[in-house]
Parts: structure tokens; C-alpha cells; sequence
């Protein structure tokens, strides 16, 4: 069985240890497998909402040219933490759409480690983080190219909004590069609401709660833009903003 | 329609309008110019209710109302306009969807029914063919990747749309090159030359006012009104400079 985490642990370095605890470490040993064969393509679409403690531990093998599309939105009252381990064969790609919103004092967290240890695989993670009240969002994504990974083009994108003072925002790329023909991107950027945009809409006629839902919606949606299913698209965004409306 | 009486103002402490006082009644255009610093955008800012923009004394009376007493978007909706110098940038939120929202919420505060997608979609055409503005340019998000000029235009299209009774101008002119003046020029008097509607213009310029006849010329300098006189103020000013026409 494994053993809890500590803050020791670079993968749990902000996560919830007392819910962890709650949780057991049984609850650590539960990883849903996920195999694509060769060419398959898969989607899913995961929406964490709970009043408990959370963790979704997924494991994705993608054979030669297959194509794994995650898309997360996290918006449980409590601790809620999704991890994705990816190995990437031949051509394969990994695709993630994450999403973490809301306040209260729940540390939500998306954590992904992606390897690359096959020539041409790439991978495509895009995060958002939108904050409030003592809430904490944390996006921790390693990339790890190996020997063989010749020709990886690896992106990693997170942005955070937090909208008031007490909010929190964690963002930890790991890059660990061990092939020498490779592309890896990422960014990081930490934020509050654009008060300019905010009030440029004001002076147009628009109310600052339609505003902020407007400026919030942009902002999310751009976890969600690869998700080509525009009605499960705009399922999770409803679902990420319905948590805004009840903060109102 | 608008009446300003001895307003003073300030910026994080700094009074930067000290006793300006302005009537511009229904059916007028009024012009103001004035040497960097003297106030202008300020006075704009202030008008439209901008955050941080304190007012310390005095009073501005918008048909009737107190406009210091209004939001931003209350402003908006009893019919006063802005026409931003800088207009901003709002990433992933379209022109068409902002304008719809924001004439929507107008017409709701005033107690009419929205607009349909179609009804204003026919609207959205009408302006920006009048301005000269692509239609295409509409879908795409709020003034990103515009040019200078692009985004004045754009003003004035919103302006259209949105069919204020009063409009503050704040060089709207600046960036703009000699033919897009003259579509900026004709826009604003078809837009905005009628009984039951005023303007006010900021301006560096003496071209704009070409195309748009002032009423009434007014010159202002550290915070104040100084002079005033017909369109030849203007014409005064672009020959002989500030130091000259306020030392006269």
C-alpha cells in the first residue's frame, strides 16, 4: 500500500495532507487505467463537484498514433485533486483541458506528469484557475522527455485569476529534457480581473456581475477551446460558472 | 442636458480639476481643447465614472440626474456615452456578443424588450457601414488586434449601436488618418446631430471640427474653463497657439 504523502513529496507540495489523510492511503492505490491502441482516438470529460474530499488518480498508456483528450472541470467544496500520468508511444497525443474555480478555503488541484520517451509524441496542456474567498488553485505539470524522445513538441499553459486579496494560485512546470530535437513550452501567469476591461463594459451598459461573467467565461474557455463538442464544451463551462453565480 | 457646476476632482490625492463649470445644452456640440496635462481626459474619466477618479466637490446634472449619483452602467443606460481615447483590449470576448450584451442590458434597465440575434445583427451592419468598418471585424474580439484608427471606429460603431443621447468624445480624433477622419467626422453628425442630443468633444485638433461644427468652443487649463467662444476659437488656436489666445 502506499504512504501518505508529505509536503516533502515535489507532487503534494500544496496539496490538502489532512484531507489526504481523511481519505486514507488506500485511496492513493486507486488508479483508473486507461489504454489506447494504435490510432485510437479518446475522449472524456470529467466534472469534479463534490462537498468531499476528492482524488481521481488516471493513468493513460497511448500507443502509436492515438490521441488521449482529457477536459477537467474542478469545482468541489472541498479538497479535490486530478492527476494524470501519460506515456506517449510513436506519434501519440495528449491533450488537457483543465479547469479549477471556486472559493472557500478547498485547495483544487490539477496535477499531471506526461512522459515522452517515444519519437514525435506531443502533448497540449492548457489550464485555468479562477479564485475567491481563502481558496487555493494549483496546476503542477511534469514533462519528462526521455532518450528516445526525438522530435516532441510538449505545450503547457496555466493561467490563474485570483479575484480577491486571501485567494491563492500555485503553478510548478517541471521539465526534465533528455532528448535533444525537442519543442517544450510553457508558461505561467498569475493575475486579478483586468479592472480596465471591467470597466469599459461598465461604460457600455453592462452591469459588473454580467461583466464578470463575460470576462470569467473568456478566460476559462480557453481550457476548453479543444474540445470540438461544442454542447459538452459549453456543459462544463455552465458547470464552472454556476459556481461563480452561487458565490454572488 | 449636461451641466457642470465647480467640479473639482482628483487622482490618488493629486486635484487635477479645480471649479469647472460647462453647460451644454440639448441639440449642441461642444468642443474642448487645451495643452497636455490641463485636464481633458480626466474631466472624461470623470463623466464616466471611472474608478479612482474622485470627485471632491461641485456637481454634474445629467438630464435631470444626478450623474455622480449613477454606476458606470447606469450611466450607460440613462443614455450617456463614452468614447474611450485608449479603448481596451478584451481577449475572448467578441464585439458582437459584448454590443448584444451591452444593448440588451440597456434596454432592460429602461424597461424595453432585447433585441433578438437577428434584429441586432441588422443594427450591428447598419453602423459599422456607416463607419466603414468591416463586419468582420465585429466578430472578432473586442478591439484585439486592432489598429489605432480600427479601434476609434469602433468606437463610433458601438456608439451607434448603442444610440446614446449624450456622448463625451475623448479624442476620438487622435490615430486616425485623413480619410477615416472624415468617415469618424460624418459618423459622429449622423449618429449624433439631432434636437434631443448633445456632444462633447475633446480634441487636440481643429480637423475634426471641419466635419463636426461646434456650437461652442471652450479651452481648458489647469482644471478649469478659461475661454470660450464660437467655432473661430479654434480656428484661433491651431494659428496663433495656447500661450497667445489665453494670454489675450
Amino acid at each position: 500500500m502506499t504512504a501518505l504523502p508529505t509536503h516533502k513529496d515535489e507532487a503534494w507540495r500544496y496539496a490538502d495532507l489532512e484531507a489526504v489523510e481523511t481519505l486514507g492511503a488506500g485511496a492513493l492505490d486507486q488508479w483508473q487505467e486507461l489504454s489506447l491502441a494504435d490510432g485510437e482516438t479518446l475522449r472524456r470529460c470529467l466534472l469534479v463537484g463534490g462537498d468531499a474530499p476528492e482524488l481521481h488518480r488516471i493513468r493513460l498508456t497511448v500507443d502509436k498514433g492515438a490521441r488521449a483528450e482529457l477536459f477537467v472541470v474542478v469545482t468541489g467544496n472541498d479538497y479535490c485533486r486530478v492527476e494524470v500520468e501519460t506515456d506517449l508511444a510513436e506519434g501519440a497525443h495528449f491533450e488537457l483541458g483543465g479547469v479549477t474555480i471556486g472559493g472557500g478555503d478547498a485547495v483544487r488541484e490539477i496535477v499531471t506528469r506526461t512522459t515522452h520517451d517515444a519519437p514525435e509524441a506531443t502533448s497540449n496542456q492548457v489550464v485555468r484557475a479562477v479564485h475567491w474567498g481563502e481558496a487555493t488553485g494549483n496546476f503542477l505539470g511534469a514533462i519528462n522527455v526521455g532518450r528516445l524522445g526525438q522530435r516532441t513538441d510538449a505545450a503547457q499553459d496555466f493561467k490563474a485569476l485570483v479575484l480577491e486579496k486571501g485567494a491563492s494560485a500555485n503553478a510548478k512546470p517541471e521539465l526534465e529534457i533528455f532528448a535533444d530535437d525537442v519543442k517544450c513550452a510553457h508558461g505561467a501567469a498569475i493575475g486579478q480581473m483586468d479592472e480596465m476591461a471591467r470597466y469599459y463594459m461598465a461604460s457600455r451598459g453592462l452591469a459588473p456581475d454580467v461583466a464578470k461573467r463575460l470576462l470569467i467565461r473568456a478566460f476559462i474557455a480557453d481550457a476548453l477551446a479543444a474540445l470540438l463538442d461544442e454542447e459538452e464544451a459549453e456543459r462544463l463551462l455552465e458547470a464552472a460558472l454556476g459556481v461563480l453565480a452561487e458565490r454572488a | 442636458m449636461l451641466k457642470i457646476e465647480n467640479l473639482h476632482a482628483e487622482i490618488d490625492g493629486k486635484e487635477i480639476l479645480k471649479g469647472l463649470s460647462l453647460e451644454v445644452n440639448a441639440g449642441e456640440v461642444h468642443a474642448i481643447m487645451g495643452p497636455n496635462g490641463a485636464g481633458k481626459s480626466t474631466l472624461a474619466y470623470v463623466l464616466g465614472g471611472r474608478p479612482g477618479y474622485e470627485v471632491t466637490q461641485g456637481s454634474a446634472t445629467f438630464m435631470g440626474q444626478d450623474l455622480f449619483d449613477m454606476e458606470p452602467h447606469e450611466r450607460a443606460a440613462a443614455g450617456f456615452f463614452l468614447g474611450f481615447q485608449y479603448p481596451v483590449e478584451i481577449p475572448g470576448v467578441s464585439n458582437v456578443q459584448f454590443l448584444r450584451e451591452a444593448l440588451n442590458s440597456q434596454r432592460k434597465a429602461r424597461g424595453e424588450e432585447p433585441l433578438t440575434g437577428g434584429e441586432f445583427l441588422k443594427l450591428a451592419k447598419e453602423k459599422a457601414g456607416l463607419l466603414k468598418l468591416d463586419m468582420e471585424m465585429l466578430k472578432r474580439p473586442v478591439n484585439v488586434g486592432f489598429s489605432g484608427g480600427e479601434k476609434k471606429r469602433n468606437e463610433m460603431v458601438q456608439m451607434g449601436i448603442l444610440d446614446p443621447s449624450f456622448a463625451v468624445l475623448d479624442e476620438t480624433d487622435s490615430g486616425l488618418d485623413i480619410d477615416a477622419l472624415k468617415v469618424v467626422g460624418e459618423g459622429i453628425n449622423a449618429i449624433m446631430r439631432a434636437p434631443e442630443k448633445g456632444v462633447l468633444l475633446i480634441t487636440h485638433y481643429q480637423r475634426l471640427l471641419d466635419y463636426v461644427q461646434p456650437d461652442k468652443v471652450h479651452i481648458l487649463a489647469a482644471g478649469r474653463i478659461v475661454k470660450t467662444g464660437g467655432p473661430e476659437l479654434a480656428r484661433q488656436l491651431e494659428d496663433e497657439g495656447y500661450d497667445e489666445v489665453m494670454a489675450a
